[in-house]
């Protein structure tokens, strides 16, 4: 594929100074502007909650500990929770989406680029809004100064009789604004992917990213929309004298739990699905062979997405709800294991008898592949409400989810992060430093999160600030917080391998993967327009096809 | 970018997407309705839950008047979407007004019915359970006739300056989906605010 055809020739004239380009960073629609900016933005909460978690762990290497204040180690757990699902995995899933969509599916710009921008600015009004709580939040009280109810905010703490103070304002507030650009975002990935689509890619033969983002989108609109209600209830409880979870006026604690996790548990799946979708897209190429079983990958992922909206008492079993709750909700919490086992088995499928490549994108996606199983058995484990009885609201529940969101999650990013560097930029990353974050950060994370099923095991509760030594409890929570300056070290050299190959890296060329879907036909980065001409293909690997004009795939599909 | 045709036998297959429009507001319609869905289920949670009083059955009064206003909007707005698509300027700028004049006879009824309640009934949102989700539930609807309300009368600005064309016919058409999407919405609040709850 002729590559050069498109090169366009670098301005020779001065760059524009840089109060120009900044304000057309600012005011920009152009979808691959706003991804980065996303991706960015989330990177910069991603280090703020990290230094949140950090804090937490330094607490808690050691019983009786006095690093922060009980009070404050509440605000830090509140913080950290709040920051990484709504600040950073959803941000940067919304923006990868944003830059990979349209150039996969060969579209000049999403559906609706205006309101992109606006979802952006909205998104990222919301993440300050929750750290201007550190400042705004003491309120005329001189209470706490940032959110300390936990990431889901139980009634009746976030009642005004509980919390004084403004914190638990600017909680509510930021979510709901965020809320608003996810919801809006999210219309346009649907938009975007139903209609923007160039000629000749029928649903069957759209890259298996769109279509997972497709499903992520819908439960967005689905399921974050119930959080909005619901922030908007308690907002009536706190400002106008309401009583929706007032439970002196007959109202109800558990009518939160129950809306909370409504929103919250497809959330998790709004979160890993567009892992998945990574997965899809670098396991293959990786491998180089083609996706095995692309349409039971799409229909087991419209599956996660139904189920996943049925499941959410699962995490409430501890309330105390009655059987035939508990059994429907046991079983459509089994039942979810058989499409992700579907998926599980299909990637491996892929790698089995290919020429596996073990680059830094590679790396991260196969040990995703193990760990998420992993994350996946505990997840069953815990859905048993009898094994729930015994370790709900342990340091189990936390290893689990941290499993799903760091081992499952994460990994697969760190790996788009090296996948599409290169498109992005331009520039190729350091092959060195990259395996170097993969083990540091590897390492890290066994070490941290392996070890902390244990003390959830023994019975050491989550969200306490420290503990009396001689529980048997010391040296897992030691382990547990070594761990973590692993990861830290892994971060550290990944921000650094960005930077530094951003400025240093060699350049890429539009295609240093031998790669299969639309976005690596065009330059590195791409022109605002995308491509030239809009492409047409004729299979799910329109590359391969070019590249190979005498074996085409659209022969087989 | 050269994309080099790959000439495959077939290449004259029908190739149709969806408009981008309807589909982002079948979307926006969608994560409403999951809105309105946690607040009708709150509603319905705490019917009979008050404390004290006053009770549904003790103040509420049926709005008939004001819900065939509402719903014939709906009519209105059709016959309007058609006319303009017709290219039938001035008849496309009557129904388009009447829906707005039926919406705000909505509105008045809403805002008549509150200060009923408040100032002769001594309901208000902080009074009880029944107080709250009222005023939220029946609070919401009308945001959002409101808003649909401020999209109208922009639609009509424009009319009244020359400014719409047959051509725009598929966007009024996107503004009459959620404006028909408010009117089934009002149908599950009648149903369940003043047959369910009563």
């Amino acid at each position: 594929m002729s590559t050069e055809s498109i090169a366009w020739p670098r301005p020779t004239v001065a760059p524009s100074p840089l109060v120009e380009r900044l304000h057309e960073w600012v005011t920009t629609v152009d979808h691959k502007r706003l991804g980065i900016l996303y991706i960015l933005y989330a990177l910069l909460f991603l280090l703020l909650g990290g230094v949140e978690a950090t804090i937490l762990r330094i607490q808690l290497i050691r019983p009786l500990n006095n690093f922060v204040s009980p009070q404050v180690f509440n605000r830090m757990f509140t913080m950290h929770g709040t920051t990484m699902i709504f600040f950073v995995v959803m941000p940067v899933m919304f923006g990868f989406a944003n830059y990979l969509i349209p150039l996969m599916i060969g579209a000049r710009d999403m559906a609706f680029p205006r309101l992109n921008a606006f979802s952006f600015w909205m998104t990222a009004f919301g993440g300050l809004l929750l750290y201007f709580s550190f400042v705004g939040g003491d309120g005329l009280y001189g209470a706490g100064n940032a959110p300390d109810v936990g990431w889901f905010a139980y009634a009746p703490l976030t009642s005004k009789t509980f919390s004084r103070g403004h914190s638990t304002d600017f909680w509510i507030l930021s979510l709901l604004v965020s809320g608003f650009g996810s919801i809006g975002t999210a219309i346009n990935i649907i938009a975007t992917v139903l209609c923007m689509r160039c000629r000749g890619m029928t649903l069957r033969k759209m890259p298996l990213l769109a279509w997972l983002n497709l499903t992520m989108a819908g439960l967005v609109v689905l399921a974050v929309s119930p959080l909005t209600a619901a922030q908007v209830m308690l907002l009536v409880d706190r400002y106008l004298g309401g009583h929706f979870f007032d439970t002196q006026a007959g109202g109800s604690a558990v009518m939160w739990m129950h809306f909370f996790w409504v929103f919250g548990h497809p959330e998790v799946y709004v979160l890993v699905i567009p892992a998945f979708a990574f997965a899809s897209e670098i396991i293959p190429v990786f491998s180089r062979k083609a996706i095995f079983g692309y349409p039971v990958m799409v229909a087991a992922t419209m599956c996660i997405g139904f189920i996943g909206m049925s499941v959410w008492a699962h995490h409430m079993f501890t309330v105390g709800m009655s059987s035939a709750a508990n059994t429907f909700f046991v079983l459509s919490t089994m039942a979810t294991a058989v499409p992700t086992g579907i998926k599980i088995f299909n990637w491996l499928a892929t790698m089995w008898g290919g020429q596996i490549h073990f680059k830094t994108p590679m790396l991260f996606c196969t040990a995703f592949l193990f760990q998420f199983l992993i994350a996946g058995l505990t997840g069953i484990m815990l859905g048993n409400a009898p094994f729930n009885w015994q370790l709900g609201n342990s340091y189990f529940v936390i290893a689990h989810f941290h499993y799903v969101i760091v081992g499952g999650i994460l990994f697969t990013l760190f790996g788009a992060f090296y996948y599409w560097f290169p498109k992005m930029s331009g520039k190729m990353y350091n092959e060195t430093l990259g395996k170097l974050h993969f083990w540091l950060f590897f390492i890290g994370f066994h070490l941290t999160f392996d070890f902390m099923h244990v003390p959830g095991i023994l019975g050491m509760p989550r969200r306490i600030y420290t503990y009396e030594p001689g529980r048997g409890w010391d040296i897992w929570n030691f382990i547990v917080t070594i761990g973590v300056f692993f990861q830290a070290a892994g971060i550290l050299v990944f921000m650094a391998n960005l930077l530094w190959s951003y400025l240093r890296g060699e350049l890429a060329g539009s295609d240093p993967w031998d790669a299969w879907t639309l976005e690596w036909s065009t330059s590195s980065p791409p022109p605002a327009y995308n491509f030239a001409d809009i492409p047409e293909v004729k299979s799910r690997r329109p590359l391969w096809d070019l590249k190979h004009p005498e074996d085409p795939d659209w022969q087989y599909e | 970018m050269s994309t080099p045709a790959i000439t495959m036998p077939e290449a004259d297959i029908r190739w149709t997407r969806p408009t981008r429009g309807p589909v982002g507001m079948y979307c926006l319609i969608a994560a409403e309705a999951a809105i309105f869905t946690i607040f009708v289920v709150a509603y319905i949670f705490y019917i009979g839950k008050s404390l004290t009083g006053p009770q549904p059955q003790d103040v509420l009064r049926v709005p008939i008047f004001f819900t065939i206003c509402l719903l014939s909007s709906s009519l209105t707005i059709n016959l309007a979407v058609k006319s303009l698509s017709s290219g039938k300027m001035r008849s496309f700028a009557l129904w388009w007004f009447l829906t707005i004049v039926l919406g705000a006879v909505f509105l008045a009824g809403t805002a008549r019915e509150w200060s009923h309640l408040i100032y002769d009934e001594g309901l208000t949102i902080q009074t009880n359970l029944f107080g709250t989700t009222y005023y939220s539930l029946v609070g919401l609807h009308a945001f959002h006739v409101t808003i649909g309300l401020l999209a109208l009368a922009t639609v009509s600005l424009f009319t009244l300056f020359g400014q719409v064309r047959p051509a725009h016919a598929e966007r009024a058409e996107v503004l009459s989906m959620y404006w028909h999407f408010v009117d089934v919405v009002w149908v599950v609040v009648f149903i369940v605010v003043y047959i369910v709850g009563r």
